[in-house]
């Protein structure tokens, strides 16, 4: 076998070559890039050009602050990393002048520095490890992101990349590669919670001399953004564990689903692919060991439903996504008929952290039956909107409020919802619960896949439920009755009673069709689609009844629900209101008190948004 | 290998591999199926043919299910029938509700089912599909409207490596059988064969030729085989008062393309008064001689001048 010595200290060595300037690195996700990281890089790219500085200007993925986009990292030689927030053209210029060239870091600007390698910390700026946000998480997955860069070979690497793969190529069988997983109690990170360790078992021991491998990143739930960040900020960790599951497995070819609309993910992952191919860690022969490995990407065809094992190898051949029936299982017989391990991006971003590190290191995080770390996407109504990696076991209050910041505006908590639109909501008693497969479970919520929507009073829970059966119903194949039909007819129960016009015995009907529909739909979308009416029922019955029965939204929420009235001891009578009313529906003299006409009021809130005594409010 | 298990109480023996649906039908135990087709199985769509079986996370599908060694399985316990039951409401809420002129009235499972279930009408309000009808050609009538989209008429194109004309298209609620870009039958690759027709279980396939000609339960059918080529595909002579009004495609098994001149040639044998039959002449239909149709002109054309020296 060869080695890959030569290639590390090389890289190795170009890598250091890094620290030893003055560096500025722009945070460029998909997430950055939107919220203006590329504006930012040109501005400093125009800088530094005009200027001729002698700095290196780099880019990396996201570090996962969503709330502080686009940030940009300054590090000058032997000198602590500042990670600074909010930057955009106008001000990046300050963290030249001020911090690059005045060797001053930014204070106002700053979030929070890295020390690492021997450097020397800034005084009057917090530490990586003591941020709030980064306390309590572990980087394993996300160690890379936001810290190097995901288009450089190089990089990867230089902070132990490859290693793995090395490791089971030098003298590991199949079946201790298979036994390191099942060590490590890696269970699937897709959501679905399957050990991973006994389905690459399977897969193995499943007859056949061809075998696939495939990695599922159609990740679609609403609120969830894990898998791209992973593909975008660490494409190589996902290669390195296909490659390690191919060898475990007996596959010389691999399939990587990507959704289309995940168009930087997909470039990184071609680039990534083509620079593995270079070092000869893809291809025939990998380190002249004998063993070959393809890897293709397949661009996913805009369906929700084709992160559904089944319905994605079908689309990878060609076909129309729809689902299959199971059994037979993919391990047994999955694209085109032959035996296929499937695995979520985050699963194969683990395996190599857990070839190099020992499975014994990942069983030593986390709970008895769900070890390691797991990553989850904050976002809805939290302070601290991001992408964050936390071990398993951790509460989920902990995740809200220590590791989130808590609630936007300081507002009431009413809800979590976990595990996207096949999930449920938590409410403020289950908070506690530890974040493991089994125990979501219990409450009617799910992993899923790790995102985590933040609700505050000022949401309406039928709402809630109506927005994930609008998903689910968009998304249905259409292949089994119970889910085509019956999400249909679900998401018009649920309008109707937003709109005040429903029923009593709605309530029982949605039982039913949710029971029904669980129970007999073909495959995992439609089983799980009544999760969100189901869960939200559990623990918000109270507002469906107060919907159906005082045809009022007790959030405020449901428009057709709500009146607008002007309470009389509060107004003066600016008038400021009935200016803004699009509808003229607010009429009144001056200095006196006003009235809304409720026939011409459209309820958009125009007048509530411009009151200055808090003279209006919904009822 | 044999395999024991009990269906509703009854021990039942059966092959290994068997499916729940198979083992029930060997036990004279009815479950109800649309999407079902012994010869193509195990498309598991419909799910009108969930069972009860201990130990299963949910009601599993019996045509897809295989049995196994001491399995209990029942048909018909109360979860399985208020599935079924909301799963025959879910379809009616979205089916027209005009049985009593539907051309496959007497003769449609819905309708069975729903009287088996007493499923009078539905609970569930709502939008239906309002696709149009699609009869822009001779032969098939197509109404998306009534269609409860079990797949059969798909697999069963799509045996035919060669047609594969339709298949499901769009999504959820506006999922629809289609063509190529959907569009109307007669501007897509169809060849009329009527293998579709053959196995929809509901009024959503229909033959023009037959529209309004008699009701299922006045006509009398015969079998016959064609023996225009050497498929040996089999047909069903459709007899009212005595009179062959019709000739239709009976069964689609594998290695039987069926297709529309031997259909044609069996409507000139059989039928006491065949209409002209229709061609696709560049892109459209017209009617066109029994000859040109079987395409015999010349053949026919010599046999009627052998004979006529013949006779000289």
């Amino acid at each position: 076998m060869k080695s890959l010595a030569e290639v590390r200290a090389k890289m190795g060595e170009e890598y250091k070559q890094k620290f030893t300037r003055a560096r500025v690195v722009v945070g460029l996700g998909t997430c950055g890039i939107a919220a203006g990281g590329d504006k930012v890089m040109k501005a400093l790219q125009a800088i530094v050009a005009g200027r001729v500085l002698d700095i290196d200007v780099d880019f990396t993925s996201c570090i996962g602050m969503c709330y502080a986009e686009p940030t940009v990292e300054v590090a000058l030689p032997g000198e602590a990393s500042v990670i600074y927030g909010d930057v955009n053209p106008e001000n990046v210029i300050r963290l030249i002048d001020e911090h690059v060239i005045g060797k001053k870091p930014v204070e106002d600007m700053a979030i929070l520095q890295i020390v690492e390698n021997g450097a020397k910390a800034y005084e009057g700026i917090t530490l990586m490890e003591d941020y709030d946000f980064y306390k309590m998480q572990v980087r394993t997955v996300t160690s890379r992101l936001g810290r190097t860069n995901p288009e450089s070979i190089v990089d990867y690497i230089a902070t132990g990349g490859y290693e793995g793969l090395e490791k089971i190529l030098s003298g590991m069988t199949q079946q201790q590669v298979i036994d390191e997983i099942k060590t490590s109690g890696l269970r699937g990170r897709g959501g679905g919670g399957f050990p991973t360790g006994m389905k690459w078992q399977f897969t193995h021991n499943s007859p056949g001399d061809k075998k696939y491998i495939v990695c599922n990143a159609d990740e679609g739930d609403p609120g969830a953004f894990m898998d791209r960040s992973v593909l975008e900020g660490d494409p190589h960790s996902v290669l390195e564990g296909m490659i390690i599951a191919g060898y475990a497995i007996g596959a010389d070819e691999g399939y990587i689903y990507v959704r289309a609309e995940y168009p930087l993910a997909i470039h990184r992952l071609n680039l990534a692919i083509a620079q593995a191919e270079e070092i000869g860690m893809l291809g025939e022969n990998i380190l002249d060991t004998g063993f070959n490995f393809k890897l293709r990407i397949k661009a996913g065809a805009g369906a929700f439903v084709c992160g559904e094992e089944t319905a994605l190898l079908t689309s990878i051949e060609g076909n129309r996504g729809m689902p299959r029936v199971r059994p037979p299982f993919p391990a047994v017989k999955g694209l085109w008929e032959k035996p296929t391990n499937l695995n979520n991006v985050e699963t194969y971003a683990n395996v190599p952290f857990i070839i190099r590190k020992g499975g014994e290191w990942y069983a030593s995080m986390g709970t008895e039956k769900s070890k390691g770390s797991k990553v989850f996407c904050l976002t809805g109504k939290i302070k601290n909107t991001g992408l964050v990696e936390v071990p398993m076991g951790i509460s989920v209050r902990d995740i809200i409020y220590k590791v989130g910041g808590g609630i936007q505006d300081d507002k009431k908590f009413k809800a979590v919802q976990a595990g996207g639109p096949s999930g449920g909501c938590l409410p403020e008693e289950k908070l506690d619960l530890p974040v493991d497969y089994d125990s979501l479970n219990a409450a009617g919520a799910i992993m899923g896949s790790g995102g985590l929507v933040v609700m505050d009073e000022t949401t309406c829970m039928v709402d809630v439920a109506r927005f994930f059966l609008n998903f689910t119903q968009a998304e249905s194949c259409g292949k089994c009755t119970p889910c085509r039909e019956g999400t249909k007819r679900m998401l018009e129960t649920l309008t109707r009673i937003c709109e005040g016009t429903g029923k009593p015995e709605d309530i029982e009907t949605l039982e039913r069709m949710g029971r029904v529909i669980t129970k007999t739909a073909l495959c995992g979308l439609g089983q799980t689609c009544a999760n969100p009416i189901l869960s939200t029922m559990r623990y918000f019955k109270d507002e469906y009844l107060a919907h159906i029965n005082d045809k009022r939204c007790p959030a405020g929420a449901c428009t057709e629900l709500l009146t607008f009235v002007i309470d009389k001891e509060k107004c003066n009578g600016c008038g400021k209101c009935a200016r803004s009313c699009p509808a003229g529906a607010i009429t009144g003299e001056k200095k006196m008190p006003h009235e809304i006409d409720i026939t011409k009021c459209i309820k958009c809130g125009a007048c509530l948004a411009g009151c200055k005594f808090d003279a209006i409010y919904k009822a | 290998m044999s395999v024991n298990l009990t269906i509703n109480g009854k021990k039942v023996n059966v092959p290994k591999g068997t499916t729940v649906l198979d083992a029930a039908k060997q036990a004279g135990i009815f479950i109800p199926t649309f999407c079902h087709d012994p010869e193509f199985p195990r498309f598991g769509a419909c799910r009108i043919c969930v069972v009860d079986i201990p130990g299963m996370r949910n009601l599993p599908a019996s045509c897809v299910t295989e049995v196994t060694e001491g399995m209990e399985v029942y048909t018909e316990s109360p979860a399985v029938v208020e599935a079924r039951k909301t799963i025959l409401e879910l379809l009616l809420a979205n089916h027209p509700k005009d049985c009593l002129t539907c051309e496959r009235n007497g003769d449609c499972r819905l309708q069975d089912y729903a009287f088996q279930y007493g499923v009078k009408e539905s609970p569930f309000e709502g939008e239906k599909k309002n696709h149009p009808l699609d009869d822009s050609n001779p032969y098939i009538v197509r109404d998306p409207n009534k269609c409860i989209l079990c797949g059969r008429c798909v697999s069963t194109c799509n045996a035919i490596p060669e047609r594969s004309v339709i298949d499901f298209g769009y999504r959820g609620f506006n999922t629809k059988i289609v063509t190529g870009m959907d569009l109307p039958l007669a501007e897509s690759d169809c060849v009329y064969c009527g293998r579709c027709v053959a196995v929809c279980p509901v009024g959503a396939l229909t033959w023009k030729p037959l529209a309004g000609k008699g009701r299922v339960w006045e006509m009398e059918k015969e079998e016959v085989t064609c023996t225009f080529c050497d498929s040996g595909c089999k047909f069903n002579l459709l007899k009212k008062q005595g009179k062959t009004i019709g000739v239709v495609p009976k069964s689609t098994a594998v290695g039987r393309p069926l297709c529309l001149k031997g259909r044609l040639g069996l409507q000139l044998k059989y039928m006491d008064e065949p209409a002209l039959p229709f061609i696709k002449k560049d892109g459209v239909f017209s009617q066109v001689s029994w000859a040109e149709a079987l395409n015999i002109e010349e053949v026919l054309a010599k046999i009627l001048k052998m004979n006529n020296s013949n006779e000289k």
